[in-house]
């Protein structure tokens, strides 16, 4: 019988919410890691029990798991993240220049193919690569060292490379985000990048249109047409049919095109889902209700998705890795929220519950499709 | 032998209840202590002290008999006392919110 198990990263702990296909009652184990930021918990395509874990501290800085039967167990691995060669530089918020420093690891995301190999998206800015389970890490430079590296400025929450996308149709081809530089795109396996902006307005940047400089949250991707990709940027939703050559902003009739997340449907590549956050100071839904909006046009046209979520008094903030969809039929779309709630529609979107309300905060949510 | 009390978070990490008690070679100080330290208990590399840089992490201070040795060169002989197990070398984490 099918399942799913959804992955929760929180400031506190990681925990491993499971059910059956129906998706109606949940078993929760955790908190794995208690006391420990874990940014992000993901599992290999290619083998659904193998996880890593990015356990982070103030105190303690960047340790990282493996699991090998699907989180019950784990064991340290390889948490030396070192730059290739001497880093140098980016901005600093005051536009002085900043020696490159890693802190933390915010996003892993494993081979489509080979459960051994794991990409990381670092801060500060930096993709990193294991093809041996996690024994060790190595940086592919050729993004970092990009040349507008040196002007890279960090976002409030620092210069974090926060997303990766693999082509499922192209192994040499992946992109990735960094807040506040903007999208980039290998063809060629990492070795060599090239900005993928053009299109994007940033009105907070001397140059609106500049190459590089622009605040991307995230981008999404439905594995059946990867050369469209949906991008939540700082203020303004935005679509590429040309894998990032060229990008339009599908903002419509949201009520805010601020926000942190986005994700696309697993079987309707148009029908993309967004939770629209007030502003960039007020980090929480407009009117103090929670909504997911949904488009199955492709953007511009937005659905309100309210059953089930809070209509009132609500002023949680929805973090950008902090939501992902099943594979199952219907699909599955969940979310977590800073207020600790992992909200849950076995429905696309129509009907949400609570899978658990009283979590620490939520970093990241992603879940597995189990056969 | 010399005893090393970790904060409680790691010694989670490396699955231990207590003092740690290690076999240092040659004199003792900060360095040996934590190359012991990491040789024993891999999974703490980087934990304490930056993995490149070999710099303490800015939330931990290293004490012994009473004193802050935290400032002080990695490579300085700790007390007798530390060295002959008699008191303990503390790794703290600091008192921070959050």
């Amino acid at each position: 019988m099918s399942g799913v198990r959804v992955l929760v990263g929180t400031r506190k702990g990681a925990f491993v919410l499971s059910s059956d296909g129906k998706r109606n009652s949940w078993d929760v184990s955790g908190p794995h890691f208690g006391g420990w930021e874990m940014y992000h918990v993901k599992g290999s395509p290619a083998d659904p029990n193998r996880l890593y874990a990015s356990q982070s501290s103030a105190w303690f800085g960047q340790v990282v798991h493996r699991s090998n039967d699907g989180g019950r167990t784990w064991e340290t691995i390889d948490n030396k993240f070192a730059y290739e060669g001497t880093p140098g530089t980016h901005q600093w918020y005051d536009g002085t220049p900043h020696p490159w420093e890693f802190k933390r690891v915010w996003h892993f995301e494993p081979s489509l193919t080979d459960p051994d190999t794991v990409f990381a998206g670092v801060e500060d800015a930096a993709l990193f690569r294991t093809t041996d389970g996690g024994k060790s890490w190595h940086e592919l430079p050729g993004l970092r060292e990009h040349g507008s590296g040196a002007s890279w400025q960090p976002g409030a929450g620092g210069l974090c490379l926060h997303t990766i996308v693999l082509d499922p149709s192209n192994a040499d081809r992946m992109f990735i985000a960094i807040s506040a530089a903007g999208a980039f795109r290998t063809d060629d396996g990492g070795r060599s990048w090239k900005p993928i902006n053009r299109g994007l307005s940033s009105q907070y940047i001397p140059d609106p249109t500049a190459e590089v400089g622009h605040c991307v949250h995230r981008i999404a991707m439905n594995r059946s047409r990867p050369n469209v990709l949906f991008m939540q940027k700082h203020w303004d939703v935005m679509r590429t049919d040309d894998a990032g050559d060229s990008w339009r902003e599908i903002s419509g009739n949201l009520p805010t095109d601020f926000g942190f997340v986005v994700d696309v449907h697993a079987h309707e590549p148009d029908t993309v889902y967004v939770v629209p956050i007030k502003s960039d100071s007020e980090h929480y839904p407009p009117e103090g209700k929670l909504r997911v909006y949904r488009s199955r046009t492709g953007g511009n046209e937005w659905e309100p998705l309210s059953k089930g979520l809070p209509d009132r008094d609500c002023y949680v903030n929805v973090l950008r890795d902090a939501m992902a969809v099943d594979s199952l039929d219907p699909c599955g779309v969940y979310f977590g929220t800073t207020g600790g709630q992992l909200y849950a529609s076995p429905d696309a979107g129509d009907n949400w519950t609570p899978i658990v309300r009283d979590l620490p905060a939520v970093l990241s949510v992603e879940v597995q499709t189990l056969a | 032998m010399v005893r090393v009390v970790l904060p409680p978070h790691l010694r989670t990490l490396a699955r231990v209840d207590g003092d740690v008690a290690l076999e240092v070679g040659g004199a003792v100080t900060q360095r040996t202590i934590l190359d012991a330290l990491e040789a024993r208990y891999p999974e703490l590399k980087g934990t304490i002290r930056d993995q490149v840089t070999l710099k303490r992490r800015p939330f931990l201070r290293f004490f012994a008999c009473e004193e802050d040795w935290s400032h002080e060169s990695p490579d300085a002989p700790l007390p007798a006392a530390v060295a002959s197990g008699t008191e303990p070398f503390f790794i703290v984490g600091a008192i921070a919110g959050g």
